[in-house]
């Protein structure tokens, strides 16, 4: 009886190699397929979480192909947490370098909107700030002010059509994604959280708004990026999803 | 623009998207979360999938032996070359050059 945590954990993740010296039952008889059947569901619970916090990444490789994905990843990242609700954070960079999938190269950004989504729907309420301060704010101290985000907020930038891609395979009858550069928004009105493509510019100003940068500067990025950027549509979002929680006037 | 334009189309744009959001339908009728429901697998505390005798006849796979046995949507998603030319993208043909050996 001389395993130990480190001999126990490496043999949980390596599916060749034998099971851990010394292993055994209550009553003391060798443990090694019990091993196998505890390996074995390490392995496929993690798999199963990972398909069901990755469904659009599952549905652009395919189920099998995905098994064997996620098979690979679950002993490069094995959970830091008992929780597995956030499992897979990991998942973009590791699609950054992972060969197989190397020609599909949305592939990484879908992952990160896919992540957001998730960090989005466990994400802390918020109240929103009422229609009546933002009426009442002079424009002059509203571009000076900083506006905070709901937690729930998300921000996704991307040089690849992933939302797009995410609406192909999530919404039944979207159509094909043609390419294009897409900054997607996730916000969460009510209990759960919807990606929405941002207009032109949307993803400089919520990016500026996000750095903790004023009102002031993050319209001028928003214009920098885009000369039709269309503040009203950006703020017709924000607003009804209840994402602007605070807005402090400087003095 | 100048700064007294801006501030006016600022003070445009937010009286317009406050307009907007007001006149909206509103769809926050109260909607409640279903405990235990959405999001199977994301909260694994207790039994979570895989702890069930289901789990235990489903086989690991073990990633040495990467199969087309079907072919996703991104085989459907056709997708122009990046500008630094890479190949089309969206193809799953990369998957068979990069076979383990």
């Amino acid at each position: 009886m001389n395993v130990t945590q480190r001999d126990f954990h490496d043999a949980v993740l390596d599916p060749k190699s034998d099971r851990p010296n010394g292993l055994s039952d209550g009553t003391g008889q060798p443990a090694g397929r019990r091993f196998d059947v505890y390996r074995n569901n390490v392995a496929v619970s993690l798999t199963e979480a990972l398909e069901t916090a990755f469904p659009v990444i599952t549905k652009l490789v395919g189920e099998s192909n995905f098994k064997l994905l996620a098979g690979v990843f679950l002993r490069q990242h094995p959970p830091a947490s008992p929780v597995l609700m956030l499992y897979g954070a990991e998942m973009p960079s590791f699609l950054v370098g992972f060969a197989p999938t190397q020609s599909i190269g949305y592939l990484p950004d879908v992952a990160r909107l896919e992540q957001a989504m998730r960090e989005s729907y466990h994400a802390a309420d918020a109240t929103p700030i009422g229609p009546a301060l933002l009426q009442n704010t002079p424009p002059e101290a509203l571009l000076a002010s900083h506006v905070t985000l709901a937690p729930s907020v998300r921000l996704v930038r991307s040089s690849w059509p992933i939302y797009s891609v995410w609406a192909y395979n999530m919404i039944e009858g979207a159509p094909k994604p043609a390419m294009a550069a897409e900054d997607v928004i996730v916000l969460r009105a009510d209990m759960d959280p919807e990606p929405t493509p941002l207009p032109p510019g949307g993803g400089a100003f919520v990016e500026t708004i996000l750095n903790g940068a004023t009102f002031r500067e993050a319209v001028d990025a928003g214009a920098a990026q885009a000369p039709d950027f269309d503040l009203t549509k950006v703020l017709s979002l924000l607003i009804g999803a209840g994402a602007l929680t605070k807005l402090e006037t400087s003095k | 623009m100048s700064t007294t334009t801006k501030t006016l189309a600022v003070a445009g744009a937010v009286a317009a998207a406050l307009s907007a959001s007001l006149s909206a339908p509103a769809n926050a009728q109260a909607k409640e979360k279903c405990y235990g429901v959405s999001l199977a697998g994301e909260n694994d505390c207790a039994a979570g999938p895989g702890t069930t005798c289901q789990g235990t006849s489903t086989v690991d796979y073990q990633g040495n032996a990467w199969t087309l046995v079907d072919a996703g949507t991104c085989a459907e998603i056709e997708l122009p070359a990046m500008a630094d030319g890479e190949g089309r993208m969206g193809s799953l043909e990369a998957l068979d050059r990069d076979l383990p050996a």
